[in-house]
């Protein structure tokens, strides 16, 4: 655990007045509050030191006792114990009002030196909304594929969620309540999930379509014929026209993706056709080739 | 409006209390196209949905000293930052399906 300087936090000398630490908080907060920069979590981090910074610098009783100790903190408990009978005498420590900010959470530093967390005893009379939480889940593309059931745990709590077909890769939902507590019975704030889905191999994904290669036979291509390809929702017969060409391509409609919360509905699936050119011809096979490109 | 279910509407009066601010900030959040209030049997209610927004908002004007005209401009830009993100999120699905395609 290393020492942190509040002061250089917030670009401030020691000597600065209640009204500097202020204007400079403030004109820091409206760089990094988490609200300006959304999905930032370098801005996050670093509205969370401006704001302890601000928390101990703004409170004389903090400010005191962090100039007193600074670098040597770890003697601060002594000072709390020989300062606790002085205090004992005068009840009045300013009731102090501010609103609740996300990005409450206090550097191990800041909890050795001062105890948990500094919102704890503040904000007696104001209900906030909760923290908002963001969480990344990883599916599969055939998960995807089929609305299903997960469990996800949360900060100790289990959730289970369902997960419409057809989401895409980088969309993200809200599960309303599932966020922080809310603060003096505020309501919870809510859970943000964002999907990562893995890629298939052999199948590509665009919106709602589909897309993949199927090898074919050199004689199946030219002479035309029925083929099996796998697809996600199973099996599927295909006839091959006659003289179908190398890279040439076919839609399935209604074979593709489901559409996102759209009941029944799907996307194309494409089909491009690789034509294999058979190896190790017999010397019969080649003749018939022969005898082929000369009719 | 008179159909929402109340569940779903919170009293301005009440997030104005709990957050210790004017019902008048509220009503210059709506004339400037922020938020909406509805009012039923002539009391005002903001929609749940709106409470994030809000409380945004709220952190704007009274923490960081942002005025209205600073809050409208944040909001929009707030706004196309989200459709920036959610066209790169588009692109960046789009790019790896060519890469796929090319390497496929």
């Amino acid at each position: 655990m290393t020492f942190i300087d509040y002061y250089k936090i917030l670009g401030i000398e020691k000597k600065a007045s209640a009204i500097d630490i202020k204007s400079a908080y403030r004109k820091l907060a409206r760089k990094y509050h988490p609200d300006l920069n959304p999905n930032d979590a370098d801005a996050k981090k670093n509205f969370q030191q401006i704001n302890e910074a601000n928390e101990v610098l703004s409170d004389p009783e903090k400010r005191k006792k962090y100039d007193k100790y600074g670098k040597d903190w770890q003697h601060a408990e002594q000072f709390e114990n020989a300062e606790h009978y002085k205090e004992q005498s005068s009840d009045f420590h300013g009731q102090k009002y501010s609103r609740a900010q996300s990005g409450g959470d206090f550097s191990d530093f800041f909890e050795s030196m001062f105890g948990g967390s500094a919102n704890a005893g503040r904000n007696r009379q104001v209900k906030f909304r909760g923290e908002d939480y963001n969480a990344q889940l990883q599916l599969s593309l055939t998960d995807a594929y089929k609305t299903h059931k997960q469990t996800l745990t949360v900060n100790g709590r289990n959730i289970r969620i369902t997960i419409p077909a057809g989401i895409e890769n980088g969309q993200k939902i809200k599960i309303s309540g599932h966020g922080g507590p809310g603060i003096n019975g505020g309501p919870n704030g809510d859970l943000y999930i964002t999907f990562s889905i893995a890629n298939h191999p052999g199948i590509n994904r665009l919106g709602n379509d589909l897309y993949i290669q199927v090898d074919i036979e050199l004689y199946t291509a030219v002479l035309g014929g029925e083929i099996t390809i796998d697809t996600l929702s199973g099996k599927v017969k295909i006839n091959v026209k006659p003289e179908t060409q190398n890279g040439s391509k076919v839609k399935l409609k209604g074979k593709g993706f489901p559409v996102y919360k759209t009941h029944g509905q799907f996307g194309d699936l494409y089909i491009t056709y690789r034509v294999k050119i058979p190896t190790n011809l017999t010397e019969r096979q080649k003749s018939l080739f022969t005898e082929l490109s000369k009719s | 409006m008179d159909a929402k279910r109340k569940d779903d509407l919170i009293a301005a009066n009440e997030f104005c209390v709990n957050h210790n601010i004017e019902i008048s900030f509220l009503n210059l959040l709506q004339q400037n196209g922020l938020i909406e209030i509805s009012t039923i049997e002539s009391k005002y209610f903001v929609e749940r949905e709106q409470l994030p927004q809000l409380e945004k908002f709220v952190h704007f004007y009274y923490d960081l000293d942002i005025n209205l005209e600073g809050i409208e401009t944040i909001s929009y830009l707030l706004q196309r930052i989200e459709n920036l993100q959610n066209e790169i999120v588009k692109l960046k699905n789009r790019l790896s399906f060519y890469d796929a395609q090319a390497s496929g």
